[in-house]
């Protein structure tokens, strides 16, 4: 197992609203190889964001509970660790890049004011040397360091979100998370900054683990894909398990609702039905109402993981035992 | 920023002018004749005539106004008709009582309320908080006319600790200022604790945590900085409140300031004494909302961008 | 018919939201028992022979089973006083924010919905009355006209105008240039009409909670007032009046002093909690 840099083993999060409590995530378990990017697919509600937090212990606290679940950083459990032992881990062994850079950075401190902090904690430089090379990180994410001493409202949400990977990577992190880093930019943006992370974390050798719902940024960036739903892992695998040999019908039809460039005229095929609600998850197989191959049982019967090799695996029925699905599967080329 | 504060101070010119002309013509509705109240029921005819035309009483309002708005350009406010003495001269010696009554009742409020919003925000929901929150709202509906009075039968009729009126020892503030700066205190409190609330749950703070910056430093550089912006806005909101709580405390603990001056005035008809006091007031309610504005650009970047 | 329906249920939501704050429900019961107090006065106490009279051999007793707030220094029984007090008050409340509503309210929404020079008049001259602290224009305007009971609510009436016209000024502008404004003047209805029928109910909620909030400021403007001399006079039973007479008494009868006080602070404090609730209830994003 030494290749593994972070590992999460049946984690379950629950949230307390005011309608009782909230199943986020659902027994998950991940592990990101050193030097990899592990993609974690799905929509909006399906618990990624949540298993992201969970590895820095930042899950809100009320609302959001860790009820079981080890992290496992480097062959280390860091569950059980102090705050304090935390503290070290979050920003210099494992730091994050946000979704919205609008609203991760701090509206009243200098831009290299906010790097410098990272710095300063994990470095043990004194100020005026982790303004210096706040600087420098500034320069390395594309933006002049003479203008560390401004405040982010002067800068574009692009270099924003630069100022923000800027902060993630200025310790030179093991493991990078980044939380659909480039959903809230606009799409020219997007590639601009996809590039940069990507070449940074040739660059650093830094593991990644990647959250989006954009398949496209998946194929591009990722080594390994988790695809999420309703809390759960449904099917894991390499970037070809995923892409080439599809298993899920949930992972199938996030390939048909993606336009098909080659044939611009075929019309897209979105998954029917909507995300469900995650205080009233459906029974049996979380994914049932929306699949267009459940059978009965599928409302009953929790779907366990079934192996296809080494690294690929899926929970649907249809690959169990004693049942009688017909899914047509089988991958499709992107 | 000196452009800035050189045009806030220029804008103020148009408010005080427009301040002195209400104040003027509602007063000029005061029943009873000034020459009357200067000289007294048996004055001669002549001695009246001769008055009337020195203060520009035969003259019409407009024409009054003029010369009073020339006057207060020169820092005069006319003479009291009851003391003769000039009326500048006689704010000039009450002011400072009212001032000193009125930061202090400040720093008491703030020197409490701030630590028990940020406390109460930090432990949203614990008994200190729900202790906390039932004490402000009560402190916010207070009267504080009454609290005064409260506080004096207790600490100095009863236990005889301190001074239940008068100026003169830091031991005279403690109550007047207790008195005027509770309700002050209650806001705030209230206020530096919802702020709190709305500000740790911001994605910046999730930032910072996330760099592994501990929890005390969280609360007082990334946290505080953001929240105190609204504080800083109820507070400049809480003045002109506070200023009108001061005549009422001065009352209640005989405190020789600009509210008694002006309650005694109101009561002897000496309007210029009125008028004087209502505009040297306006005039230090508009610096100290024109102080928290600038303290607004000291604490957010963005708003010192706009003051340009 | 969908419009009335939508508005039941905006009213039945409001009140459901309302409901499930214990403290702003507790405020609004204990404020109903004192309108009926207010209302039913003359019922629990004449207001001849037991508010006013004096009743000297009577004077300064303790709380007892016959006096349950015990007599003031003219033996006049103070829970009688303090019933008949609680009338005053709401009503100088109530109608100096009617005041202020209707004459601030009515020039903010005028500047509003005119813009330009008629705008910039009224909002300068709003200024102006904001630059005087409220308290002490409410004491020259009663300085001027007199202390009765009119000019008292007039006076605070007027000093807290403009944060009606603020008001009332946002909604018009927030309102002004939406859709079914443009529609409604597109299918000819007047300025009027469109004054009646949407900005009005589209500035409800902001009124609603700035008058309940008001009225408590107006209660304890008017026993500020009151306190100092300025305001409703003795022997009414205003309790600023009663704090003000009593304060000679308070070293050695200090329930003289404790009543009124605490009556002025019980209505502040069920109004500021109403005031409160309202504000979540009808804008559930502000919290």
């Amino acid at each position: 197992m030494d290749n593994i840099q972070v590992s999460v083993e049946n984690l379950v999060v629950e949230y307390k609203t005011e309608h009782g409590n909230v199943q986020a995530v659902n027994g998950v378990n991940i592990q990101v190889k050193k030097g990899k990017t592990l993609g974690i697919v799905g929509e909006t509600g399906a618990g990624k964001t949540t298993t992201a937090l969970a590895v820095l212990r930042l899950i809100p606290n009320p609302p959001g509970i860790v009820k079981s679940g080890k992290i496992i950083v480097d062959g280390e459990d860091i569950s059980g660790k102090s705050e304090f032992e935390m503290n070290k881990i979050r920003g210099g062994i494992v730091s994050m890049i946000f979704q919205d850079p609008m609203t991760s950075l701090n509206p009243v401190l200098t831009v290299g004011d906010q790097i410098a902090e990272s710095i300063g904690i994990h470095q043990g430089l004194s100020r005026k040397e982790a303004m210096k090379k706040a600087e420098e990180m500034l320069e390395m994410v594309g933006i002049p360091g003479y203008r560390s001493g401004e405040y982010p409202h002067q800068f574009s949400g692009g270099m924003k979100q630069r100022v923000g990977i800027a902060i993630a990577l200025s310790c030179n992190p093991q493991l990078l998370i980044a939380d659909e880093p480039t959903t809230a930019l606009d799409v020219t943006i997007q590639a601009q900054v996809l590039q940069l992370m990507k070449s940074l974390r040739d660059q650093y050798g830094t593991s990644m683990i990647m959250i989006t719902h954009d398949l496209g940024i998946v194929a591009e960036v990722c080594d390994d894909v988790a695809i999420m739903y309703g809390g759960r892992i449904i099917e894991q695998g390499t970037l070809e398990d995923i892409f080439k040999k599809t298993k899920h019908p949930y992972t199938e039809g996030l390939f048909n609702s993606l336009p098909n460039l080659a044939n611009r005229t075929e019309k897209l095929k979105p998954i029917r039905g909507l995300m469900p609600d995650p205080a009233r998850l459906p029974s049996g197989c979380v994914f049932h109402p929306r699949c267009l191959y459940a059978q009965e049982i599928c409302q009953s019967r929790v779907p366990q993981r079934t192996d296809f090799s080494d690294t690929h695996m899926v929970c649907c029925l249809a690959y169990e035992e004693g049942t009688n699905i017909e899914v047509k599967g089988g991958g499709r080329i992107v | 920023m000196a452009k800035y504060i050189i045009k806030r101070i220029l804008m103020l010119i148009p408010v005080i002018i427009g301040v002195a002309f209400l104040v003027f013509s509602i007063l000029s509705f005061t029943p009873g004749d000034p020459i009357r109240i200067i000289l007294g029921e048996e004055a001669t005819p002549e001695a009246i005539e001769q008055l009337t035309m020195e203060l520009g009483l035969d003259q019409p309002l407009v024409v009054q106004f003029f010369r009073y708005l020339v006057r207060l350009a020169q820092g005069d406010l006319g003479r009291s008709y009851i003391t003769n003495r000039p009326v500048f001269g006689e704010i000039m010696n009450a002011l400072p009582h009212t001032i000193e009554l009125t930061i202090w009742s400040v720093a008491i409020g703030l020197v409490i309320a701030i630590p028990v919003g940020v406390i109460s925000a930090l432990k949203q929901y614990s008994l200190l908080d729900n202790i906390s929150m039932v004490i402000t709202l009560i402190g916010a509906a207070i009267p504080n006319f009454w609290f005064g009075l409260l506080l004096m039968l207790l600490f100095s009729l009863t236990l005889g600790l301190l001074p239940s009126s008068g100026v003169g020892t830091p031991l005279h503030m403690i109550l007047p200022a207790l008195t005027l700066g509770t309700t002050n205190a209650a806001i705030i409190a209230r206020m530096t604790r919802s702020s709190m609330l709305e500000v740790i749950r911001q994605d910046y703070i999730r930032t910072a945590k996330s760099k592994g910056v501990g929890r005390g430093k969280i609360i007082r550089k990334h946290a505080f900085r953001n929240a105190s912006i609204p504080i800083v806005t109820v507070i400049g909101l809480q003045f002109g409140g506070l200023l009108g709580g001061a005549v009422l405390t001065e009352t209640v603990f005989s405190i020789p300031g600009l509210g008694i001056l002006m309650v005694n005035a109101i009561r002897q008809m000496d309007t210029p004494m009125v008028l004087g006091s209502i505009i040297v007031f306006t005039i230090l309610f508009c610096i100290i909302n024109l102080i928290v504005d600038l303290l607004y650009a000291f604490l957010d970047p963005r708003i010192k961008a706009a003051y340009k | 018919m969908e419009s009335t329906y939508k508005k039941k249920s905006q009213i039945a939501d409001v009140w459901s939201r309302f409901k499930r704050n214990k403290m702003a429900l507790a405020g609004l019961i204990v404020l109903v028992v004192m309108i009926i107090l207010a209302i039913f006065a003359d019922v629990i106490a004449d207001f001849e022979t037991e508010v006013i009279r004096q009743n000297i051999p009577n004077r300064l007793q303790t709380p007892c089973a016959q006096h349950w707030f015990g007599t003031d220094e003219f033996g006049r029984d103070i829970f009688a006083r303090i019933v008949h007090g609680t009338r005053i008050s709401l009503q100088v409340g109530v109608i100096s924010v009617g005041i202020a509503l209707i004459v601030g309210g009515f020039l903010g929404a005028i500047a509003g919905f005119y813009g330009g020079a008629i705008d910039n008049v009224i909002m300068r001259i709003m200024d102006v009355f904001l630059a005087v602290p409220g308290m002490l224009l409410a004491i020259a305007i009663v300085a001027a006209l007199g202390s009765s009971m009119t000019n008292l609510m007039v006076a605070v009436g007027i000093s807290s105008m403009p944060s009606y016209a603020r008001i009332l000024r946002a909604s018009v502008l927030s309102v002004k240039d939406m859709e079914f404004v443009e529609a409604s003047r597109a299918i000819g209805a007047k300025n009027m009409t469109i004054i009646m029928s949407h900005i009005i109910p589209n500035s409800l909620a902001p009124v609603i909670v700035q008058s309940t909030l008001g009225v408590a400021g107006a209660i304890l403007a008017t026993a500020a007032l009151s306190f100092i001399g300025l305001g409703i006079q003795p022997p009414n039973p205003e309790w600023g009046a009663m704090l003000s007479s009593g304060r000679a008494f308070m070293r050695d009868h200090p329930h003289v002093v404790l009543f009124p006080g605490l009556s002025i602070m019980l209505t502040i404090l069920v109004l500021n909690m109403i005031g409160d609730g309202l504000r979540d209830a009808l804008d559930p994003r502000l919290k």
